[in-house]
């Protein structure tokens, strides 16, 4: 990126992990912190040249995913090759995903300064209209400073930038500091994460909806999968303090007959009713269910994380502006959350780089803007959908089931509309339908 | 409409001078005049891409603003600001390597002898840049009824239909002025998007980059 390669960055993270050199042992089980991500990121990763780095250490494609849900009466199977592509997603370790890109920083040439630090408080400059042009009297001390965001750290030291980016998590300080107003609600659900071993090797992506919330079963390598189990916070007290083989016995009943039956083949006799006309029907979806592998060992310990929705009013004021997580937080169904933080990464460097090449200042609210206006609507979107999702699968009603069921089933054998929902998933279309 | 103005100035500039677009600050090493610089709208971020710039406008107002504008930013503030004419900076026999007038040109009394101004600031081979609207149906129904009178974008009575140039007539008058006109292009504005855009319809807003003959 040339037009921005003249910008002296400082990173403000107090993540012990960024000030040693990224060294993982490969025969550490993997951590069950892990990410999946969609095509569309990793081909962001490769633009940066970070993806390298990542496929020198563990990672999972994966081409096939298979949603179900605890009535027994429908499910859904998903390949890459509906779309003609070879992977739906990749999982990747988290502490993988941070070290490609502190390898990649550091094999780039341009100014970064690491600071292992947190931000205690940050001051922005007033605007030039208050700064009285009438006044008759000396102009004020001349500061060099008096147009940037002063940032105090907790380590002492004081910064002063054009751009502060809030890319702080759900729990931003920026946007704290800021005041960016928030809306959103706490989902009454938290998340327990591990990793399980098989026998065998996992290359499919699973999720099964139950009745206090979605399992998820992710490939990972090596005959590792990564669990995503979300329950109702005391369920998730009890899981985590059970027993190993009491844990691993749960998982197991979660994934196969626990809560409810199998789905059969099909409901509405064979699939042939939806699958006209036989030239455009997917490959998947003559696919038949299948059960998971069967988990044999929990191989990390179990974290626990709540789970809300939050989404900040606006991501940008002067100064500042806030992506990731710090702009909107989001349910882990779908896996989305960090594809749509990465996403505008990339946009927000991709509208600084334009406003460089017309000599905008990088602070200012027009250039940025162009970044909410493009984000905020996909993000806003997506969480919608997903919040829809969560919703529609927390309410254990017989009509409901029917109408998920049929929705699964439709999501099955309409082939049009499975290809849709994959492009959308997988970051290549902007909306979820019809374009 | 700024952004849509600075992204055909580079264009144009880099293309004459030489200059690898891709680069931050292309214009190091190029001095140019903003005239009718205003608040330092062009100025400012002309300075941000490397040139060095000297921006005049006939307001004390404007300068005096323009001025603490600049100031707050150590990039901007080495641009010099006055209060003066092109044809005062004639006298004093000043000469730049490319000389910018955006949306000037309709409101001065005599274009023809604003255009001599022009390149007379010019170095020979140097660039004249300037942007106008166009006197058509089109204009007067966009500029100035709905920019004027619907909108309120601009104060009633800013534009006088009359004095609008066409193209044509501003090649020649630049023509005249030994400034030959090497590329157009128009500005058209999309409601939808709220955004300009560059194009090549000339019906409205336009803008012309053109050479100082070398005698």
């Amino acid at each position: 990126m040339p037009l921005t390669k003249h910008l002296n960055v400082a990173i403000i993270d107090s993540n012990p992990a960024l000030g040693s050199r990224p060294y993982f042992n490969k025969e550490d089980p993997p951590d069950p912190r892990v990410s999946t991500v969609t095509p569309a990121t990793i081909s962001f990763f490769k633009d940066v040249g970070a993806w390298q780095y990542i496929e020198q250490h563990r990672h999972a494609y994966f081409d096939k995913m298979q949603v179900w849900d605890y009535t027994g009466l429908g499910y859904t199977r998903y390949n890459a090759q509906d779309i003609n592509k070879e992977v739906l997603g990749c999982v990747v370790e988290n502490k993988v995903l941070h070290g490609s890109l502190l390898s990649c920083i550091e094999n780039t040439d341009f100014q970064k300064t690491i600071y292992p630090s947190k931000l205690s408080s940050m001051t922005l400059p007033p605007s030039p209209s208050s700064l009285g042009m009438d006044s008759t009297s000396s102009r004020p001390p001349l500061s060099s400073q008096r147009h940037l965001a002063k940032l105090e750290l907790s380590d002492g030291n004081s910064l002063y930038t054009k751009l502060v980016v809030g890319a702080d998590g759900g729990k931003s300080r920026v946007r704290e500091l800021a005041g960016f107003k928030t809306t959103g609600w706490n989902y009454s659900q938290n998340a327990i994460i591990c990793t399980v071993e098989h026998t065998v090797e996992n290359g499919c992506a699973w999720q099964r909806f139950l009745p206090a919330g979605p399992i998820a079963l992710l490939p990972m390598g090596d005959n590792f999968s990564n669990i995503v189990w979300t329950m109702n916070p005391k369920e998730s007290t009890n899981r985590k303090l059970m027993n190993e083989d009491e844990f691993v016995k749960d998982v197991n009943n979660a994934l196969d007959y626990g809560y409810g039956p199998h789905p059969t083949s099909s409901l509405f006799g064979s699939g042939e009713m939806f699958s006209w006309p036989r030239a455009g029907v997917t490959l998947s979806a003559n696919d038949c269910f299948e059960v998971p592998p069967k988990v044999v060992k929990l191989a990390s310990e179990r974290m626990v994380f709540p789970l809300s929705l939050r989404h900040a009013s606006d991501y940008v004021s002067k100064h500042v502006v806030l992506i990731g997580d710090a702009a909107h937080t989001v349910h882990p169904l779908a896996g989305q959350g960090v594809n749509m933080g990465f996403g505008d990464a990339f946009a927000l460097s991709r509208v600084i780089a334009e406003g460089i090449a017309v000599g905008s200042d990088i602070g200012e609210v027009t250039v940025l803007k162009k970044y909410e206006a493009e984000r905020k609507p996909a993000n806003i979107m997506m969480m919608g959908i997903l919040d829809g999702f969560q919703k529609a699968y927390s309410v254990d009603f017989g009509p409901l089931n029917i109408l998920r069921a049929a929705a699964l089933h439709g999501a099955h054998f309409i082939s049009p509309l499975k290809r849709s929902i994959i492009s959308y998933a997988s970051g290549e279309q902007k909306l979820p339908l019809f374009t | 409409m700024n952004p849509t103005r600075l992204a055909f100035i580079r264009s144009t500039l880099c293309r004459h001078f030489d200059k690898d677009p891709n680069r931050a600050r292309p214009f190091e090493g190029i001095k140019i005049v903003d005239v009718g610089c205003g608040g330092g709208i062009l100025s400012e971020p002309l300075a941000r891409m490397g040139a060095t710039v000297t921006g005049v406008d006939a307001v004390e107002k404007n300068i005096k603003i323009a001025r603490i504008h600049a100031d707050l930013d150590p990039v901007t503030s080495t641009i010099e600001y006055y209060c003066t004419t092109a044809e005062k900076l004639v006298e004093e026999d000043r000469k730049f390597d490319a000389v910018i007038a955006l949306e000037v040109i309709e409101h001065v009394a005599n274009p023809a002898e604003f255009c001599k101004s022009l390149a007379a600031l010019t170095v020979p081979d140097g660039a004249t840049i300037i942007s106008t609207i166009n006197r058509s149906m089109r204009s007067y129904a966009t500029a100035i009824v709905a920019a004027e009178y619907l909108l309120h974008w601009l104060p009633k009575g800013t534009h006088e239909w009359s004095s609008f140039l066409t193209p044509e007539e501003l090649v020649l008058i630049l023509q005249r002025a030994n400034i030959t006109v090497r590329e157009m292009a128009g500005f058209v504005y999309s409601p939808l998007t709220g955004r300009w855009s560059l194009s090549d319809d000339i019906r409205v807003n336009f803008i012309v980059f053109g050479t100082k003959n070398c005698q």
